[in-house]
């Protein structure tokens, strides 16, 4: 009974993992047919080199932003779509969409929008005269837009996720309890904030907790979109141990760089199974 | 303290869905307990919801202290409620969630301390304060939905089925309790019930709906004695008063009125009854069975009379039964509204 699941885990979770601790000792290269233990010293200079620390910077602004984004989002989608109206099946199902879609293709699709010469947003602002042909917005090209274009592009991935969850919890509520603050005299905010975000609270720990393991581990959106440029503005931690260990063949040194990814994703799902554990909805 | 008043009030629900209301006029006296009763699908909760401004009538108006409320938010109609489930906020302290509608209203912060207390006083629940909802008993949840009712001193109270999730016992005497409320703080209740057991002991009015419209309004003992058609006749009373065909039209009468012929007084109707099983509930004995021998023949009719009442009945053996003429109530065939008595005929 538990055989095929320790398998699995020890197959396709443990021994990759062990190997990633293993060869961030070590002088291991793509297609080296030798290996040595080199204690610290990957991480030595993994350290020092400023392309990590800025990485290390932006994987923490690039899960903060896109996180606070979707939690709001969220809430105000997963509200919306409570709401009775004609077509509202469609829109859950266009507002799932992002998700569904591989991100892949969902990233390229935003590589054409966000284009330099083809943005069809340059385009439109250009229509507009909101701005002159020939000044129109880098949005991958400048360090802080590309930054925000990657963190808005992974927001709209997220976000319907997010919305599911968030509706879900939303449901949950008795319809008795919102009734009974609006005739206790509550209006919307009022009823919002001070009992049915409270009530969601774990459900939307639940949420924000997922959506920081999503963000904090993709590398997909800053890969397709800006391979961590201009100028390594948009390099985050996966990503960076992607090119330096499987594109710049230098394992040890990739290894090293998502090592560091442990600790925060250790106390993520430490607090998920503490919160799965006493789950306690309404 | 305010008189609630419903006019002409219709509320169409698409096809499948329970509880429409057609066409509800009525208004309750300043001060009245009043209650709703009626079978579920009655419409008796959506028109308390109309009422409370949750729901909103598909046509007439609503009425509350003499000014029309049909539009207006829940907030902006000076009322209360208390709800089956009692919606406590789970998340606040009971302090809190009395102290709530206070702080919703914009009543001044430094009342707020005081009024509680006032409330979680009248209510006996005074030591309960801190505790969260889920810590509380049925019966404690109930008081803290009142107290949460009361603290603001709403002109209407709006009471849905508050009792119904609480055991039997507690029932009893939590109907007692609230009458008592009722006649502290005097002020104007709606009360919605199923339960006509609650109607009966609580209500000064009972209004008995039934597929959205009133069938009747009156004192409990005008319901019960002088039901106004066959459907109030037969959902008030357990077991329900027995209704026959007679001709053009039915005559019925209550199980309590259907006795054995040496105790009813006066001008009697004599019926046979082949008694079939009689059941003992301790203070009184019911017994089931058919008429026999008359017009009425093989018409099934049940009998309620005290334990202590000497009869002695066996299943199955047929016995002289009669009904005081009195007692027997008239309803017209077509529209099964009562009619006037009339003599019974046996050609």
């Amino acid at each position: 009974m538990f055989g095929p699941a320790v398998l699995y885990i020890v197959a396709l979770v443990g021994l990759p993992l062990f190997l990633a601790f293993f060869y961030a000792f070590t002088d291991i290269r793509v297609g080296s047919t030798s290996i040595h233990l080199v204690g610290l010293e990957n991480f030595r200079s993994v350290l020092s080199s400023p392309t990590f620390r800025g990485a290390l910077w932006h994987s923490f602004v690039f899960t903060v932003s896109a996180q606070v984004i979707v939690l709001f989002g969220a809430n105000a989608l997963a509200l919306a779509l409570l709401q009775r109206f004609r077509g509202r099946n469609l829109a859950r199902f266009i507002i799932l969409l992002p998700w569904v879609a591989p991100i892949s293709l969902g990233a390229i699709g935003w590589k054409w929008i966000l284009d330099s010469i083809y943005s069809v947003i340059n385009w439109v602002l250009i229509r507009f005269h909101l701005v002159k042909p020939f000044d129109a917005p880098m949005w991958l090209g400048e360090p802080t837009l590309a930054m925000m274009s990657v963190i808005l592009v992974h927001a709209w991935r997220m976000l319907p996720f997010s919305t599911v969850i968030v509706l879900a919890g939303l449901t949950a509520i008795p319809k008795d309890i919102p009734e009974a603050a609006a005739v206790d005299g509550a209006g919307f905010w009022r009823t919002h904030l001070e009992i049915t975000l409270p009530m969601m609270r774990p459900i939307i720990n639940v949420a924000v907790l997922f959506g920081v393991v999503f963000t904090f581990t993709d590398m997909t959106v800053v890969y397709i979109l800006t391979r961590g440029g201009p100028f390594d503005s948009t390099q985050v931690l996966p990503a960076l141990a992607f090119f330096t260990g499987v594109l710049g063949t230098d394992l040890a040194a990739g290894s090293a760089i998502s090592v560091f990814l442990v600790p925060i994703l250790v106390i993520v799902a430490w607090l998920m199974l503490r919160m799965a554990h006493r789950a306690e909805v309404v | 303290m305010a008189v609630v008043e419903a006019r002409n009030v219709t509320k169409v629900f698409k096809q499948g869905e329970l509880g429409a209301v057609n066409d509800v006029n009525l208004a309750t006296r300043e001060g009245e307990f009043m209650v709703f009763l009626g079978p579920s699908g009655s419409g008796k909760t959506t028109l308390l919801r109309m009422i409370a401004g949750l729901e909103e009538p598909t046509r007439g108006d609503i009425l509350i202290g003499g000014q029309v409320v049909t539009h207006l938010a829940p907030r902006d109609r000076r009322i209360a409620m208390v709800f089956q489930s009692y919606a406590l906020y789970p998340h606040l302290s009971v302090r809190k969630n009395i102290a709530f509608p206070l702080r919703a209203q914009g009543v001044p912060r430094k009342s707020h301390a005081a009024k509680v207390e006032w409330a979680s006083g009248l209510l006996g629940i005074g030591h309960l304060l801190e505790r969260k909802p889920r810590e509380l008993s049925g019966g404690e949840r109930q008081r803290v939905a009142l107290a949460r009712a009361i603290v603001r001193e709403p002109s209407v109270f709006l009471l849905d089925e508050p009792l119904s999730n609480l055991d039997a016992k507690l029932r009893a005497s939590a109907r007692e309790e609230l009458t008592q409320f009722h006649r502290r703080v005097g002020t104007t209740t709606i009360y919605v019930t199923h339960d006509q057991v609650e109607a009966m002991a609580m209500g000064d009015r009972v209004v008995v709906l039934n597929k959205g419209t009133v069938r009747q309004v009156g004192s409990p003992r005008e319901v019960y004695d002088e039901p106004a058609d066959t459907f109030v006749a037969g959902f008030l009373g357990s077991p329900p008063m027995n209704v026959t065909d007679h001709g053009d039209v039915l005559v019925g009468f209550r199980p309590e009125h259907f006795l054995p012929s040496a105790m009813v007084q006066g001008p009697k109707v004599p019926l046979k009854f082949r008694v079939s099983t009689v059941e003992y509930l301790g203070a009184e004995r019911v017994a089931y069975g058919v008429l026999e021998g008359s017009r009425w023949e093989k018409k099934k009719v049940v009998s309620r009379f005290s334990s202590n009442a000497d009869v002695r009945l066996a299943a199955d053996s047929v016995v002289d039964f009669a009904v005081a003429e009195g007692s027997l109530k008239f309803f017209d065939r077509q529209t099964e509204k009562r009619t006037t008595p009339r003599g019974l005929s046996w050609e």
